[in-house]
């Protein structure tokens, strides 16, 4: 007879796996679910030439997906461009050369940006980003803008993002042993260079986790996108240009115009791009991590 | 610089914010010697390896009064370049932290933080420290692998390796073989006896036997106070306190 602790054991195990099993069918079945539909479009259309058409007439059947991915890419890019270096920067800062006590004041203040929801980033934005960028950076450079465009969305962007990789990055770089900090430091090491040379190396692998994190919350973000971006299906030219980024475009149309031919199979084929590429990119990214760790480890 | 002392230490005192950890130690290390500092656990012995070596610092809630000499040199003096002082006195830790990279490239990093950059130079510098350690002949093969793909008694003696490649004066050595198999230990213990014509190591031991075996000098720490030092000979044999009698017979530990 089995004692009640294998018992315990047994369903434990098996208690655990279908709950991650669970997950992953969950996120397959909403990837299929996506994919029945937007078969209708599919098969009417060429994916590719959906993909790189310039042309978004719904009316006419015409789905032309190349200025909302444009645009998606020039906001996520713009606010990857500011977000990771002041985040590493920052996140360097606290766990390799502020006191202890200067970390445990702000990790917690860093967590509450964090928590902040997403539209009163929105709001924060429109009050304050949006007028900011129209009457200052814009004429700074001689341009003309409404100030609802991607240096704002970006701006917002990266202000979100930043507590998330920060957060991630210093538990990573936290859990680098301080022997190992120890034994570069004994060796002659300047601290600078065994944080550059030891630390981030090690972390290297979280590090790159935390950006990927990062990359996905931008990528999706919705609703602060949303009210600062300008959302014109146009092909941005510049960072002064509006933009309309593939969340924008799903939470503004779904539900409306819905008579519209193959509207609705337009937007889950827009919804299973984004997921696409969040997906893509998290792949690559386990890729180039598993390389790095055979070279380094 | 040949004084008969590589390290003096004197009226050092050390808190931890309001713990008092080291209590007016005045001690002299002998040079080319194994020195071994032996005491109960919580005495103060990493506490005061990491004195010599200005390591104390990195920590936030330190405080340390009184003076270190490295022959000649005051270690805390104001405007001295620590990464000079540490580059002198290399640190073997207690369980081996080999850096994330190659077993070649652990080895090249000290002499490439200072300023070494002919391959010719490193390759030598590579092979000669691995030989000291004798893990010459096990690892070259593989010289480009990563360090952590060693065994644990291998990473030892690779971190041995790393820090001798920068010509220290001085080994401190923290409980180097704790975290080790019998085996392994004795490869370490060999190394430090083949190594103190050259070098001065100081270790911390838990193990008396052990510091019987490899010590020429002791120091006998007792809640933060040295209570007695002399050559090992006199210490084990005939110590002047009663203290140090009674540890060195391990009645108390
Ligand atoms: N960073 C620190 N902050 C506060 N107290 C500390 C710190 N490090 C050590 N201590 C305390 O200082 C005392 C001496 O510590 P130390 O590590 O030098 O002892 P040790 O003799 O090496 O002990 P062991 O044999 O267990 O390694 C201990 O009581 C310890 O609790
Ligand atoms: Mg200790």
């Amino acid at each position: 007879m089995l004692r009640w602790r294998q018992w315990q054991e047994r369903i434990g195990r098996h208690l655990l796996q279908g709950i991650t099993l669970g997950c992953v069918l969950l996120a397959g079945l909403m990837i299929l679910g996506l994919l029945l539909k937007s078969w209708p479009l599919l098969q009417e259309q060429n994916l590719w030439s959906m993909l790189v058409s310039r042309d978004w007439r719904p009316h006419r059947g015409e789905f032309g997906y190349f200025p909302f991915l444009a645009g998606t890419l020039w906001v996520t890019g713009g606010a990857m461009l500011l977000a990771v270096p002041l985040a590493l920067l920052t996140a360097t800062y606290l766990s390799e050369y502020a006191s202890h006590r200067v970390c445990t004041l702000f990790k917690p203040l860093i967590d509450l940006l964090a928590g902040i929801p997403s539209v009163v980033y929105g709001v924060w934005g429109v009050l304050t980003i949006v007028p900011l960028v129209k009457n200052e950076v814009a004429p700074w450079f001689g341009r003309f803008t409404s100030g609802y465009c991607i240096l704002s969305a970006s701006l917002v962007l990266a202000v979100m993002t930043l507590p998330v990789i920060i957060h991630v990055s210093l538990e990573v770089m936290q859990a680098v042993p301080r022997e190992l900090r120890e034994s570069a430091l004994s060796l002659g090491a300047t601290r600078w260079q065994t944080v550059k040379k030891v630390v981030l190396r090690k972390a290297l692998p979280g590090l790159l986790a935390a950006n990927v994190l990062g990359f996905a919350r931008a990528f999706g973000e919705t609703m602060a996108v949303i009210m600062v971006a300008g959302n014109v299906a146009r092909v941005p030219g510049s960072i002064f240009d509006p933009a309309y980024p593939l969340p924008a475009l799903i939470a503004n149309n779904y539900g409306e115009m819905m008579s519209v031919p193959r509207y609705d199979a337009a937007l889950m084929l827009a919804a299973l791009l984004l997921l696409g590429v969040v997906l893509g990119f998290s792949v690559l990214s386990r890729l180039v991590l598993q390389r790095l760790q055979r070279r380094w480890r | 610089m040949t004084g008969e002392h590589v390290i003096h230490a004197r009226d050092l005192n050390v808190y931890y914010g309001q713990l008092h950890v080291l209590k007016d130690i005045t001690v002299a290390i002998p040079r080319s010697k194994i020195t071994a500092i032996i005491g109960p656990s919580g005495c103060g012995k990493s506490t005061l390896l990491r004195s010599f070596n200005r390591l104390l610092e990195t920590m936030d809630n330190v405080r340390l009064a009184g003076s270190v000499r490295l022959g000649p040199q005051d270690v805390y003096a104001p405007g001295v370049d620590v990464t000079l002082i540490r580059k002198k006195m290399g640190l073997l830790a207690q369980r081996p932290f080999p850096l994330p990279m190659s077993i070649y490239e652990n080895v090249a990093f000290g002499p490439r933080l200072h300023g070494i950059r002919n391959r010719r130079a490193l390759d030598r510098l590579v092979e000669d420290n691995l030989q000291l350690t004798g893990l010459w002949s096990e690892v070259r093969d593989r010289l480009h692998t990563p360090a952590v793909e060693l065994s644990i008694g291998q990473q030892q003696r690779l971190c041995l390796a790393r820090g001798l490649a920068v010509e220290p004066e001085v080994i401190l050595a923290d409980e180097p073989t704790s975290a080790l198999d019998p085996q392994s230990s004795r490869r370490i213990e060999e190394c430090f006896r083949h190594l103190k014509d050259r070098y001065s190591i100081v270790m911390v031991t838990h193990i008396l036997r052990q510091a019987r075996r490899l010590a020429d000098y002791i120091l006998f720490l007792y809640m933060g106070e040295l209570v007695e030092h002399g050559p090992a000979e006199q210490m084990f044999n005939a110590p002047r306190r009663e203290l140090t009698r009674e540890y060195v017979q391990g009645v108390i530990s």
